[in-house]
């Protein structure tokens, strides 16, 4: 093929992959600046002081809502933290067997199970049992799309851990769980939060597990046996809802969790940039 | 000795027992959806696959509407998606020079970490009035000849939910690919380009041919997250359990069903039929995952 052909090809290639990149890029600022114009502008003190009030009301907020999701990101983290890290520890640390290529295999396919699922999971579980929707159902539920995101970022950053830091423990005569806990755990630990922080976000954007686990909650509850508003839910209904002072919330509301979400999505690129070891 | 030794047992059996907790949630999720889907087979059998109605008033049920949904919203978001996505995933591995590969990366990560309610709103209150005004109207009068573009955009339903599932999947295909395209041996690169190749023929020949089942994999994985989305999707797909050709009709998917009538199902047969919907989307997106990851996984430990 002439020289002249090739280099045409090569120009045109080369710039569609640049486009698709624009494209890409072009639809993420156009959805983030939607929520800027149309949340920022609806934002207002009330929104993070006030119960929900019916439609026509003015005012009314989602200060519930806010605090519900942090308590179902509480429950969350409090049940997946510990599991996802000390699977993501088996995986490296013991894992010379058929077990933990299962449990890593199992895990993988765990992070691509769709939420909806682990709701009805929940619901069959949790709900129906107790015979009330509740913030631990919804709390549990999150926790399992946690795990699998936990022991992934675990199990990459100790593998990253250099042998040598583990003979050293080992010199001085550290049995080898103390070895894990004091040397390895913390030389992985910026990886480990990454991973934490995370799957942090991602339980705090989730909707559908939550649609019939913890339901919705139009006023005050900490309570964990009982209903929880939480943003995501709050979000979907006000959304779906025919009037415009709730559409107007909703809004508001992505914006807060948008914002919410990408910080803890930022903190987590912060610490993955400190690793100790590369 | 002795109290070292209890402490390694315990903490030992401890990271066991979280480790097996994985397994055994993947494995309750699967009988706990069989059992409570038993009344629903037991009622309808295999002819649940294929009925076509789908009415709670008359409990008359059949899946086949959800089915398609599922199969078409995803279709779409792949044939839009997928290209885009090996695009970037070259773009950031290839061409983009070292210094903005980390920044520019994050961008399309960023993609990846919205909440899928957010894409909903957007979905329903941004992408379904352009659909619906401007570029419904456009395809309906240039291709509407097809059986896909015919009848009245109505701005909500298989196309937008296609559009929306496409950029929720592309952060997604693109990062696995560009993992894949990065691994392939910096040497083959070098030699092609030391033979004379251009840059584009060395991309085309040598590393998309050394990545091409990777990135096939990476395809695949998207498609498992689109089959399994639900909110984006349930607010922009209309709600409506028919099987139309016109990608401009609402339709239902399985998860949107689920969503909708979870909480509203009164008669126990209903609530049962809803699970086993949910337990054929569990069979659906577990076989393509598990396939694919044993597949790639199986790759990379090969290197």
């Amino acid at each position: 093929m002439n020289y002249k052909i090739r280099k045409l090809i090569n120009k045109i290639m080369i710039s569609i992959c640049f486009f698709s990149f624009l494209v890409g890029a072009f639809f993420l600022f156009w959805i983030l600046g939607d929520l800027f114009i149309k949340g920022l502008s609806s934002i207002n003190l009330s929104l993070f002081i006030e119960l929900p009030k019916p439609p026509g009301v003015p005012g009314g907020g989602v200060a519930n809502a806010i605090v519900g999701s942090l308590i179902l990101a509480i429950i969350a983290g409090i049940i997946g933290i510990p599991i996802g890290v000390l699977a993501g520890v088996y995986i490296v640390e013991y894992g010379n067997n058929k077990l933990a290529w299962w449990t890593r295999f199992i895990s993988e396919v765990l992070s691509g199970i769709p939420t909806i699922i682990i709701g009805v999971f929940i619901y069959i579980l949790i709900v129906v049992p107790m015979k009330r929707f509740s913030a631990l159902a919804g709390g549990v539920a999150l926790s399992i799309i946690m795990i699998p995101i936990i022991t992934k970022a675990t199990e990459e950053s100790l593998k990253m851990v250099p042998n040598s830091v583990r003979e050293a423990a080992y010199a001085l005569g550290a049995p080898k769980w103390r070895t894990i806990i004091k040397v390895v755990i913390p030389s992985g630990s910026s990886g480990i939060i990454t991973g934490i922080m995370a799957a942090l976000a991602r339980a705090m954007g989730e909707t559908a597990p939550l649609l019939f686990t913890s339901l919705n909650n139009s006023f005050w509850s900490l309570r964990l046996d009982q209903p929880i508003a939480s943003l995501t839910v709050t979000i979907y209904n006000y959304a779906t809802s025919p009037y415009k002072e709730w559409k107007s919330i909703a809004w508001a509301s992505s914006f807060v969790l948008a914002m919410i979400v990408l910080i803890l999505n930022i903190f987590a690129k912060y610490y993955a940039r400190r690793k100790t070891y590369s | 000795m002795r109290r070292k030794n209890i402490g390694e047992i315990i903490f030992k059996n401890l990271s066991l027992i979280c480790s097996l907790l994985i397994i055994i949630t993947v494995g309750a999720i699967f009988y706990e959806l069989i059992i409570a889907s038993i009344p629903s087979i037991n009622k309808f059998g295999w002819k649940f696959l294929i009925e076509t109605i789908w009415d709670p008033v008359a409990e008359h049920f059949g899946a086949l509407p959800s089915i398609y949904g599922t199969l078409i919203t995803s279709l779409i978001a792949l044939i839009l998606g997928f290209p885009i996505s090996v695009g970037i995933a070259i773009f950031l591995a290839e061409i983009c020079p070292y210094y903005l590969k980390r920044p520019l990366s994050f961008i399309i990560e960023l993609l990846g970490a919205i909440p899928s309610i957010i894409y909903g709103m957007w979905g329903l209150f941004t992408l379904a009035p352009i659909l619906q005004l401007k570029v419904g109207p456009f395809l309906n009068k240039y291709l509407g000849f097809t059986p896909l573009f015919q009848g009245y955009p109505m701005g909500v339903g298989f196309l937008t939910a296609g559009i929306v599932l496409a950029i929720m999947i592309i952060p997604t295909i693109s990062s696995i690919s560009r993992e894949i395209l990065l691994a392939v041996p910096r040497e083959q690169r070098e030699g092609a380009l030391a033979l004379g190749m251009t840059q584009w023929e060395m991309i085309w020949k040598i590393v998309l041919g050394n990545a091409k089942s990777g990135i096939l994999a990476a395809g695949i994985l998207g498609l498992g997250r689109a089959l399994g989305e639900t909110m984006a999707v349930t607010m922009v797909i209309g709600n409506s359990p028919q099987i139309s050709l016109s990608l401009f009709s609402p339709g239902y998917t399985i998860s949107s069903t689920i969503a909708n009538e979870f909480t509203e199902a009164v008669g126990k047969l209903h609530l049962s039929t809803l699970i086993e919907l949910a337990l054929i989307l569990f069979f659906i997106t577990f076989f393509t995952i598990a396939f694919t990851r044993y597949f790639i996984i199986k790759r990379i430990e090969r290197r």
